[in-house]
């Protein structure tokens, strides 16, 4: 999201609009999506909290549970989003600035309630947590290896991790299932695989290698390159259990 | 629906306007109160929560809705910890609750790739005749987020499987429960409620 419209981009730079929010929203929820994320990728790097309008309207069409990320940095905040209607919210950035608002959210609304999003580049054999990714100009190394920072989420609060592997976003080719597998043995709590889904075998294997408990993807869902009911109906082929 | 007057109790949760927003999807006006009056007055009630079964109970006895809920005559549907109200106690803080069907709610046992809360879409398994569960095909999909369940008792209407069978519906005389968010189980939670208001 930014400036009221659904963006794109590869590799978390170049992002290009895709659509209107409330149609994009709509369109996934009449395709079978079982949860929608919405970034507001610019909301941490710029310093202002997310624009509260749209999380209402998105309430008011979606019939199933949707997540807000982006610029969520006080209980305050989150409290003001999940009024409005979302499910969870889902802390990145000011989380690494202040890790201890994990726990805050978590008191204050349940572990559900609270998601921890984790950008994470592989560097020198090992994965790295990056930080104000929405932003070209402001990225930067948080200074935490991610094998170190997941479960000093969990421990902090989280109730589900979404891990975003960086070198294979909006790539489309396929998850990166070493590091979602490593980072699968340290975490206790739902992990939400992130970048890099480009076919459908993608998403098989990222079930049955990397032991995931959910396949979030963008790239494929917005360019109509894979609709949902026909990734759904090749999962239950291939004996996956999804909702149809 | 003409005479429908739906009232959602104003149970103080963060998350009562999607329960809002789903009555209006289905075109039905709807009022959140903590009236008592306006809750009589009722064609239908809901009785939502989010949050412990300590909290939820306090503000019902605050505002005397502890003693009104109980003898309401009108079609009544608890939602997540508001069916868990339903019942005699919870284990959640040791609490009495409203006690209109016998039971306790109980701490849902965690386990190695089960953890607790339970949060996510997952079965239903119809096992009674129920005008709440009309059109709801065994194996249906609902999205739950709980800590607590029921057991199985003569008040299951469906059941759901997370490690052990425990209540996802419930239903005895005019008072109904659903243990997952019908306001998020897409087509599923929106027959589930049409179902509830269509009730007389």
């Amino acid at each position: 999201m930014r400036d009221g419209r659904v963006v794109k981009g590869v590799r978390f730079r170049n992002h290009r609009v895709v659509g209107d929010i409330l149609e994009l929203a709509q369109r996934y929820r009449d395709e079978g999506a079982d949860e929608l994320v919405f970034y507001d990728i610019t909301a941490s790097p710029d310093g202002r909290g997310v624009d509260r309008a749209w999380v209402n309207q998105v309430a008011r069409l979606l019939d199933i549970p949707f997540c807000v990320a982006g610029g969520i940095r006080s209980v305050h905040e989150a409290e003001q989003v999940l009024a409005a209607g979302a499910e969870k919210v889902s802390v990145n950035s000011p989380a690494l600035a202040n890790p201890a608002l994990i726990g805050e959210l978590a008191r204050r609304f349940g572990t559900q309630c609270v998601v921890v999003g984790v950008d994470s580049q592989t560097r020198d054999g090992d994965y790295v947590v990056q930080q104000y990714t929405g932003s070209e100009a402001h990225v930067r190394d948080a200074e935490r290896r991610t094998l170190e920072w997941v479960p000093e989420a969990v421990s902090r609060g989280a109730g589900e991790i979404v891990l975003n592997c960086m070198a294979s976003d909006g790539v489309r080719h396929g998850y990166d299932l070493a590091q979602l597998a490593a980072v699968r043995r340290v975490c206790s709590v739902p992990l939400v695989a992130s970048g890099g889904a480009g076919t459908l075998e993608h998403f098989e294997s990222v079930f049955r290698e990397a032991g995931v408990d959910a396949a979030l993807a963008a790239s494929v869902f917005h360019s109509g390159s894979i609709t949902i009911p026909e990734l759904k109906s090749f999962l239950r082929q291939r004996g996956i259990e999804v909702r149809i | 629906m003409n005479g429908t007057r739906v009232v959602i109790v104003d149970s103080g949760g963060a998350n009562i306007a999607s329960l809002e927003f789903a009555l209006q999807r289905l075109q039905v006006p709807v009022t959140l109160s903590a009236d008592a009056g306006e809750i009589r007055a009722a064609s239908h009630v809901l009785l939502p929560g989010v949050g412990a079964a300590g909290d939820a109970m306090a503000r019902l006895r605050a505002n005397g809705l502890a003693q009104v809920i109980p003898r309401l005559t009108q079609p009544l549907l608890g939602i997540c910890l508001g069916m868990q109200l339903l019942f005699e106690s919870s284990a959640e803080g040791d609490t009495p609750c409203l006690g209109i069907l016998p039971g306790r709610a109980q701490r849902l046992p965690p386990a190695a790739g089960r953890p607790v809360p339970h949060m996510g879409w997952n079965t239903l398994q119809p096992c009674a005749a129920s005008p709440l569960l009309s059109g709801i095909e065994c194996g249906a999909y609902a999205y739950f987020v709980h800590s607590y369940a029921l057991p199985l008792s003569e008040a299951t209407t469906a059941s759901c499987d997370y490690g052990l069978a425990f209540s996802a519906c419930v239903q005895r005389a005019n008072f109904f429960g659903a243990q997952f968010h019908p306001e998020r189980s897409a087509q599923v939670g929106a027959r589930l409620l049409r179902n509830f208001l269509e009730l007389h």
